[in-house]
């Protein structure tokens, strides 16, 4: 029944008029449970005309004929510690409702202890700013490892693969099929080694079975974005399948007890998060500058012909690059499922802020993901400060259309030759 | 032009780099263009002579088709300032150039394949009503405009014996047939100013003297013509004057006789240590 | 199964609501992309602005419908500049990009609590239609469709076919010519002395009126906006961009056929899917309700692929004709 939900509302599935709707609570984190047991009453210029109450699944239908109605929520019923979000307006008046017209009304909930999201008060300015940042270094150092392989596969193919953000869901999931109770129970630290090889290996097997082929029979660069945008809701929809569409976590590391490091509380698994990243970054610059690969990946994403004719393998490096790309961004998603939990379009949710990140640091460049990775992730939670916490990710946009009106190429890119 | 007949309006012109001209169409001044470390072009002076045909030659990378974009606006440098017919066209973005009178081509040619030959030409005219948003939708402000247009471009298809493929997609034209699509269509903008990047690479030498007898033409229409070429015959068969290039900057002009005599040029061409002579002696050969 | 009954649903569907206002939209896109070369990926976005410009406008300020339309357009028209100014001059995958973003940003910024006094927040807005429902003058209902169905149905099928004839007009003209020309090779006619920003810019403008002019009709026949991301979000993007795709890109009549045939498709594999879980020839463990939902989004993403690599001139589409390099 929860597909109502999916469906535009004259879809013309049911025979009789009336008001229907689903009820959910909303909790902290933004998660959504249907509310069972409350009561709404349709009146007619002021008197009862029906009443209906929600099942299991929190939906209601309460037939009335042809009409004009005022449909209301009976407070009484809902449970203790929940309010409507919009406590001002219990009550929707005026609404018609035609012959055969099932009309859905919204009446969202919100769960226990949760507030309105603007304006918390409680701590110093410069403590919230302080922790903000500490969350949005965390934050940025995700997106960096995430996107790395985004920016080497534009330098190296020219492709702009808008299903990366599927690899970094692999990996969280991947992870979390290792690790759950209902999966196979290993611990997170072997479950994320696991999901880590997982997801390079399907960042392998998009490069050999789909993208070289594509390459081969000279399918042109925007011919293959569009496809990717494909292969990214395919593998988004087949994910949520067979995942389910609830937040959850792993099974260790999930609530600890923070400690406080001056102003602001910590708990360990932050400290492990910037650590690993730090450390993995690192190594991959490292690889990159100094090691024969690295250099033979520059040198394609530099001048793919000139590259071959020097006697570099070129597909082989553009296979290592999607493998590599491929691991990196599901151990990004692994720590990113520590960091926030894990949901089906985690990725999905990451892949604006990746391509805000790579164009600021310079789309094809190496540094470049990681300088516009941080300052990405510090841009938007700093930005909590004066914006809606849901809205944050705007500022992400708007450090996209800067760099774009001023330093198209990013921070660290070359400016391109015409003719 | 032969060897020996030089255009009688270079009488007095010094044949050096940079040497002023009687009624110059285009000045350049310290134009540079750098990318990162490398100098693409450094001109500091060179002015282009109204109504002749000047070839632009140079060994590659001399920074040639660079200072063509940079004349027509598709490319910024980095210092420098220059004038078409006495306006300054320094800032103006490269549709506006255009527009002008100062029309290029392009090195690769840029038939557009997916329109046909006809519409490509008519493409080529200016100013059009037609082309304005809102005119757009009522044909009867534009459609005796396109008839003449249309006229028009089939003279032209007519003088570059393009006629029989008029209807067909620019795509399945020759290369050598697109060569003079891009010519005729060029013409459709009424040039004053006409500048050709390479049009004879990849044409067949059948092709080359039809194509020479049009650039020709051109001159003796009274429009005047800058090339860029690599093939020092067809140089010699129809430049009225040379400028050569070399490392992005102009390091000789004149005659195609005195150029083909310029040290400056053989050194650019052939590099620096040839005083020596070239010696293929067998008994150097083998390891000793 | 009933057969008979999935059958006639989903032919229903070849003229239905969500075929018609897919119709405009992806007229919209098309001008975009097959006609441009555009790569907009959030015109959902379109359909947002023009939709909440018109409910905002009626809701709250209690102007008449037509001025809310007007006010829409002007939305609408103002979103394509912020999306076209800064990346119109760059390469097609910054538009890409930047629309999807800003398609995202426009949903968000919709449901926001913060703004909700304005748009409804998440509850949405709701009877702002009463003027335009007011007109009808079906009183009967016609090939299963509702009276209260007809109305907008009639107007939106009008506006597809008179969309058509606009595209029609401005691509036979030298306009139209021009535009061809950007789309192919952006250098060489600013080389012949055309402004290749600015006729992009006017195109950009031009399928995004029709996109919000979609999501109007489409609001307008619901009598509510919700802010979901089903409604104004990605899914709907790829969901018009399949089926322009579909029909052929850079055809006049591509956008349409195309609408008509996915809506219908969408319907009966759903209907299909629906009732093979329903009469147990799908086990319930493999396929629940929620499951069949999402279906739709997996046929339609392995769909968009098998089109781009197969056919992706589509039904109508000419493989030498099209803008993309296939």
């Amino acid at each position: 029944m929860a597909g109502l939900f999916l469906f535009p509302a004259s879809a013309g599935a049911q025979d009789d008029s009336g008001f229907t709707g689903t009820i959910t609570v909303t909790d902290g984190e933004g998660e959504k449970t249907p509310a069972e047991g409350i009561r709404f009453f349709v009146e007619d210029a002021g008197s009862l005309v029906g009443e209906g109450v929600t099942d299991a699944d929190g939906v209601f239908f309460i037939p009335v004929p042809a009409g004009t109605y005022s449909i209301a929520v009976d407070i009484d019923s809902i449970p203790e510690g929940i309010t409507l979000r919009n406590p001002d307006r219990p009550q929707l008046d005026d609404l018609d409702i035609n012959d055969g017209q099932s009309r859905n009304v919204l009446f969202p909930l919100l769960g226990e202890g949760v507030v309105s999201t603007v304006g918390a008060g409680g701590d110093g300015l410069a403590t919230r700013a302080l922790r903000l940042a500490i969350d949005g270094i965390i934050f940025g150092l995700i997106i960096a490892m995430c996107s790395i392989g985004l920016s080497l596969i534009f330098g190296t193919t020219g492709l702009t693969n808008f299903a990366h953000g599927e690899l970094v869901t692999v990996g969280a999931l991947g992870a979390l099929l290792f690790n759950s109770t209902g999966g196979f129970g290993i611990h997170i630290v072997l479950a994320a080694i696991l999901a880590v090889l997982l997801a390079a290996a399907a960042g392998g097997v998009n490069e050999k079975f789909l993208w070289r082929p594509l390459r081969r029979r000279g399918t042109g660069l925007i011919a293959m974005l569009v496809i990717s945008i494909g292969l990214s809701i395919l593998g988004r929809y087949v994910l949520l399948y067979l995942a389910g569409g609830n937040r959850q976590k792993y099974e260790q590391f999930g609530t600890q007890t923070p400690f406080e490091i001056g102003p602001v509380s910590m708990v360990p698994r932050d400290l492990w998060i910037i650590g690993l990243s730090v450390v993995t970054l690192v190594l991959v610059a490292l690889a990159v500058q100094r090691t024969k690969t690295g250099k033979a990946m520059r040198a394609v994403a530099d001048n793919r012909d000139l590259a071959e004719s020097s006697g570099i393998d070129v597909d082989r490096v553009i296979l290592t690059v999607w493998v590599i790309g491929g691991g990196l961004a599901g151990f990004g998603g692994v720590l990113f499922g520590l960091n926030q939990g894990i949901r089906w379009d985690m990725g999905f949710e990451l892949l604006l802020l990746m391509f805000a990140a790579v164009t600021l640091g310079g789309l094809g460049t190496a540094y470049g993901p990681l300088f516009g990775s941080l300052i990405v992730g510090l841009f938007i939670n700093l930005s909590t400060l004066v914006v809606p916490p849901e809205v944050k990710n705007v500022g992400a946009l708007l450090i996209l259309v800067v760099i774009l009106l001023v330093r198209p190429q990013g921070l660290f890119g070359q400016r391109e030759r015409i003719g | 032009m032969s060897e020996q007949e030089l255009n009688p309006v270079f009488e007095g012109v010094s044949p050096t780099a940079g040497s002023a001209k009687p009624d110059a169409i285009l000045t350049a001044d310290k134009v540079t263009r750098r990318f990162g470390g490398l100098t693409a072009v450094n001109v500091d002076h060179l002015e282009i002579q109204r109504g002749v045909i000047t070839g632009l030659i140079g060994p590659n990378g001399a920074g040639k088709t660079t200072f063509f974009n940079l004349m027509t606006g598709f490319d910024t440098p980095d210092e420098g300032t220059w004038n078409f017919d006495g306006i300054d066209v320094g800032k103006l973005p490269a549709h506006v150039v255009a527009r002008k009178g100062m029309v290029r081509t392009f090195q690769l040619t840029k038939a557009l394949s997916r329109l046909s030959v006809i519409d490509n030409m008519k493409l080529g005219a200016m100013q059009q009503t037609g082309e304005s948003f809102f005119k757009a939708f009522v044909k009867g402000l534009w459609s005796a405009e396109e008839k003449a247009i249309e006229q028009r471009a089939d003279e032209l298809l007519e003088r570059f014996k393009l006629t029989h493929m008029r209807e067909e997609f620019a795509g399945t034209l020759s290369g050598g047939q697109r060569k003079l699509l891009e010519m005729a269509r060029a013409l459709m903008t009424d040039p004053k100013l006409i500048m050709l990047d390479e049009p004879m690479a990849g044409v067949n030498p059948a092709l080359t003297q039809s194509l020479l007898g049009h650039v020709k033409s051109l001159r003796d229409e009274g429009r005047t013509v800058v090339f860029v070429e690599h093939d020092m015959d067809v140089v010699r068969d129809i430049s009225d004057w040379v400028v050569v290039m070399a490392e992005g900057s102009v390091i000789a002009e004149g005659s195609h006789a005195s150029i083909g005599a310029n040290q400056a040029v053989i050194d650019a061409y052939l590099g620096t240590s040839h005083d020596q002579a070239l010696d293929f002696n067998e008994e150097d050969g083998e390891d000793a | 199964m009933d057969w008979a009954g999935i059958l006639s649903e989903s032919a229903r569907q070849f003229v239905g609501i969500q075929a018609m206002y897919f119709a405009i939209a992806a007229i919209g896109l098309n001008i975009h992309f097959g006609f441009t070369g555009l790569l907009n990926f959030g015109h959902a976005g379109f359909l947002a602005v023009g939709a909440y410009g018109l409910g905002v406008t009626v809701f709250w300020l209690e102007w008449p419908w037509w001025v809310g339309i007007i006010v829409g357009l002007l939305a609408s028209i103002v979103f394509a500049l912020i999306l076209g100014i800064p990346t119109l001059r760059l390469r097609a995958d910054y538009l890409a990009i930047v629309t999807i973003a800003a398609a995202e940003i426009v949903r968000i910024s919709v449901r926001t609590t913060a703004l909700a006094d304005v748009t409804g927040g998440s509850n949405g807005l709701n009877g702002f239609n009463r003027d335009f429902t007011a007109l009808n003058p079906y009183n009967d209902s016609f090939l299963g469709f509702r009276p209260d169905q007809l109305w907008p149905l009639t107007v939106g099928w009008i506006i597809v076919l008179l969309s058509v004839g606009v595209t029609y007009l401005l691509m036979r003209s030298p306009w139209g010519r021009v535009l061809k020309a950007v789309r192919e090779d952006e250098d060489a006619a600013r080389a012949l002395g055309k402004n290749a920003y600015s006729i992009k810019m006017q195109s950009l403008i031009l399928g995004g009126i029709f996109g919000a002019l979609a999501g109007m009709i489409w609001v307008l026949a619901q009598g509510s906006i919700q802010p979901s991301p089903q409604d104004f979000g990605a899914p709907k993007t790829f969901f018009i961009w399949v089926a322009m795709i579909l029909g052929g890109t850079g055809r006049l009549w591509g956008p349409v056929i195309g609408s008509m045939i996915f809506s219908a498709l969408l319907q009966f594999t759903d209907l299909t899917l629906r009732g093979a879980v329903s009469a147990g020839y799908i086990p319930e463990w493999l396929m629940d309700g929620v499951q069949v939902g999402q279906m739709r989004f997996i046929l339609m993403g392995l769909g968009l692929m098998l089109l781009m690599v197969f056919r992706p001139q589509g039904i109508f589409g000419d493989r030498r004709e099209m803008a993309l390099d296939v």
